[in-house]
């Protein structure tokens, strides 16, 4: 397994390289740069600024110094807050992404495959029915229009909850953005349980277990729950590595000093160090959770293996 | 000791289904007495495995049961989960047609086989291992103490369903019911498994429920018989006086429906038009960007001549390569050595054989899966003039479809409906039509019978060869089912593990047998032995 899991970080490495250098040239194409302001620069200025981040040295040679600065660890100054390295503003902002994106994930995986798992079993009745429809509504709900409605009713209207700000001690903070990441994925989630479970009910070893006489809920819990889980386990990789690297709405409706908010910010104001340095942390996050995956759906099912 | 311990009395199955109910049983009485085997017979809709499932409250969800069935004198119809699984799993035990997916791929064997143990013997996980070694032991499999800690996917078939077996017999039931445990296996392991299942009733006598299609396995195992059609018993007795006289229509057709006959032969001067040369196929399995793949050789070094109007009969067991022989001579697949179309080597790649296609065509197994549900008949069957000839008017094709269609014995009116509306015999005769429309000169017929009933199969067998003899077609037929190959074939090749070891003339490879391996492949298929004598 230690082997498996060494060869396939090794195999991440190509797979970065490509992105991170696709990326690069992607951002220069757009027009425009991070010194374009309203009022133009004096040229002089500009020019200064321009020679001080290199950017007046060909792109192969600024790609190749990027690299370099990479390799070492290093995702540069940003361009437009310039008090800042690139490394700095992650090292503030990503415990704060990571922290709720995972309580975030924690809840919809718990809660998702309950109300999954329920709704499978009383396949049909009106509590499915109402199961499936909630979790309609989640999936085709936007999260710019839960976050203000939940900022409304628990921060203003019932004033139990902060409705926005953050605090690193004080976990009130914490649970309205939480909800907010993890409604729909707790409806996606139930979903998937759902369906998983209505097929492995009918799958021939769980007839084999009913027909030893097997009480229900071992038929369930051992023989159908952990069939049902393989797909939910392949669904969580990606999104646990689109949660865990913030969202730019529920930061930006909370006020919360996530990362997610970088991406964008970083891409209208051509910030192309903090651009990149998304770009390398999501592609880093997607890489190693996929990897996870991977093990636990091996761990899930024995008939898996790592070849 | 002839107590009658299971009473099924006027037992009706109903399915509600979104066109209205569904009746899949119609009243079928049966009993079954201590030790006896009893065997429900009937073809594919019989209702025969409804009505086991039934007594086991195994029905789907929008299956209902009424009547009565009683075991010891108790009622067990419609008791409730926790009531019928007092007796399910202890006192009446069952095995089912599918050894691949009947156990629980996650967990290991021991593990599944102690929970019956667990549940009705209230024997803790480590109390249990005595028995469950005991228990494989008796049922054959080798090294227990190491395959106790297997998962169902590193058994083969065969040995899964001994486990299921051995599941079936951790209580010591009274009664097993056994849902076709053989047809998923190859007929060498049918033979096994239906010996170990005799031994076993021997030993501890337990009475056998034994649900099949197969009437050659029904003389040589059961005691009592009951014959199904259309969710009733037609015709029931006890074993020996229903073989020697049938009474219903029905059950005579059973018995009759063997396919017989022999072929022709073809001409002694027939040309050669399809060769094989040291035919090698190697699949790559795995490997990725850092691992190695692992070569697995499916067909090593075969040559093979089929002469016009010659049928070459191919058998042995899955994973023999015979199918990937049968694709590698048309090819499909990509392989070494030289196969040649009237002396003249075949291109390889997807459009240089694309001229040829039109004489070497195909004819699968399984004709559910090869028709696409969303065509009609006749657009599946004219699919291949559109390439093969494309100056045809609709018009032509059309006629074409109809002549294709009434060929092979179907209405040609039934154009213009979709596959799922006709039976698994009437989609093979599409599957054939969509062939013949061709007019090609090979083909090759990968186990075009075998999801057929066998009364069916009798038909398809006759159609192909009135069909060859018609168009001096030349056909490869790949087949596990002696009988079958024997009706149909001028040459057999036996193949094991990717090789030939056995040919010849038909007559002369079932009259005598020269490998081990070709006798123990008839002995299992065609064998009128009886598996033990009734007690």
């Amino acid at each position: 397994m230690l082997g498996y899991t060494l060869r396939r970080m090794a195999s991440a490495i190509p797979t970065i390289f490509i992105i991170v250098t696709l990326t690069f040239f992607a951002i220069r194409i757009a027009p425009g740069g991070p010194f374009d302001l309203e009022r133009p620069l004096d040229p002089l200025i500009l020019a200064n600024l321009q020679r001080a981040y290199n950017l007046d040295a060909p792109l192969w040679q600024q790609y190749l110094i990027y690299l370099g600065n990479l390799v070492q660890g290093d995702l540069g100054p940003s361009f437009t807050r310039r008090d800042f390295s690139v490394n700095d503003l992650f090292a503030q902002g990503l415990p704060v992404s990571i922290l709720l994106g995972s309580l975030a994930l924690l809840a919809a995986a718990i809660m998702g495959t309950f109300l999954g798992a329920v709704a499978a079993l009383r396949q049909n009745s009106w509590l499915d029915n109402a199961i499936v429809a909630i979790a309609t509504l989640g999936i085709t709900t936007p999260n710019f229009v839960i976050a203000p409605l939940l900022s409304l009713l628990f921060g203003v209207v019932l004033g139990i909850l902060p409705a926005g700000g953050w605090s690193d001690s004080n976990p009130a903070y914490w649970i309205l953005p939480i909800v907010t990441l993890a409604l729909p994925q707790v409806a996606v989630i139930a979903r998937l349980v759902r369906g998983a479970t209505v097929e492995a009910l009918r799958a021939n070893h769980v007839r084999t277990a009913r027909a030893y006489g097997l009480p229900g809920r071992v038929v369930v819990g051992v023989h159908a729950l952990r069939a049902a889980m393989l797909p939910t386990v392949s669904y969580l990789g990606p999104t646990a590595a689109a949660l865990l690297t913030g969202s730019v709405v529920v930061e930006t409706i909370f006020g919360l000093p996530g990362i997610g908010r970088y991406f964008v910010q970083g891409a209208l104001g051509r910030d192309y160090t903090l651009v990149m340095g998304t770009v390398v942390v999501i592609a880093v996050f997607v890489v190693l959770f996929n990897l996870l995956v991977d093990l636990a759906y091996a761990w899930l099912d024995p008939r898996v293996r790592y070849d | 000791m002839t107590e009658t311990i299971l009473s099924v009395r006027d037992l009706r199955v109903t399915f509600e289904t979104p066109d209205g109910p569904v009746s899949a049983v119609r009243g079928v009485n049966l009993d079954l007495k201590s030790g006896e085997t009893l065997a429900i017979v009937g073809e594919s809709g019989s209702g025969k495995s409804q009505t086991t499932m039934a007594m086991m409250g195994l029905l789907a969800a929008n299956g209902r049961a009424d009547g009565s069935v009683t075991y010891r004198g108790r009622e067990i119809l419609n008791i409730g989960e926790r009531a019928l699984n007092g007796i399910r799993g202890k006192k009446i035990t069952m095995i089912f047609q599918e050894p691949m997916t009947s156990l629980d791929p996650l967990y290991r064997i021991g593990r599944q086989l102690a929970e019956p143990l667990r549940y009705h013997a209230g024997l803790s996980a480590r109390a249990a291992r005595p028995r469950i070694l005991e228990l494989l032991r008796l049922v054959g499999i080798p090294d227990p103490e190491r395959r106790i800690n297997s998962y169902p996917h590193e058994l083969s078939g065969g040995q899964r369903q001994r486990v299921m077996i051995a599941m079936a017999l951790a209580n010591d039931p009274d009664i097993l019911i056994a849902d076709e445990p053989t047809t998923a296996l190859d007929v060498t392991i049918q033979a096994q498994i239906l010996e170990l299942l005799a031994d076993l009733q021997k030993r501890l006598g337990m009475a056998i429920v034994f649900i099949t299609h197969d009437l050659g396995i029904v003389r040589r195992f059961a005691d009592h018989v009951a014959v199904m059609r259309y969710g009733e018993v037609v015709e029931d007795g006890a074993a020996e006086a229903l073989f020697a006289a049938p009474k219903h229509p029905y059950t005579q057709m059973l018995l009759d429906a063997e396919p017989e006959g022999r072929k022709e032969p073809p001409a002694e001067d027939a040309p050669a038009l399809l060769t094989g040369d040291d035919v090698r196929v190697t699949f790559h399995l795995g490997g990725g960007l850092l691992a190695k793949p692992t070569p697995l050789h499916a067909v090593k070094g075969i040559s093979v001549s089929l002469h016009e109007g010659q049928t070459i009969g191919v058998v042995g067991e899955s994973g023999s390569g015979k199918s990937t022989l049968g694709r590698a001579l048309l090819r499909l697949t990509e392989s070494t050595g030289r196969v040649a179309w009237l002396g003249k080597e075949l291109p390889e790649g997807i459009d240089a054989m694309r001229p040829y296609r039109r004489e070497l065509q195909l004819v699968f197994q399984d004709p559910f899966g090869s028709l696409s549900p969303r065509m009609t008949v006749g657009q599946i069957i004219t699919e291949g003039l559109l390439i093969h000839e494309p100056t045809l008017s609709r018009k032509d094709r059309a006629r074409r479809a109809d002549e294709a269609l009434a060929e092979v014995g179907l209405d040609p009116s039934m154009r213009n409906r979709y596959p799922h509306e006709f039976s698994g015999g009437q989609r093979q005769r599409i599957a054939i039509a969509r062939t013949m429309i061709l007019r090609p000169r090979v083909i090759v017929l990968d186990e075009p019978t075998s999801a057929l009933d066998r009364s069916v199969q009798k038909q398809i067998v006759t159609l192909l060869r009135d069909l060859q003899a018609k168009h001096s077609l030349s056909y490869v037929f790949i087949s596990h089912d002696l009988s079958v190959v024997r009706a149909l074939s001028d040459h057999i090749i036996v193949m094991k593990a990717g090789e030939i070891v056995e040919q010849g003339p038909t007559d002369a490879v079932f009259d005598a047998p020269r490998q081990d391996y070709t006798r123990a492949l008839m002995a299992a298929a065609l064998s009128t032995t009886r598996f033990r004598t009734a007690s």
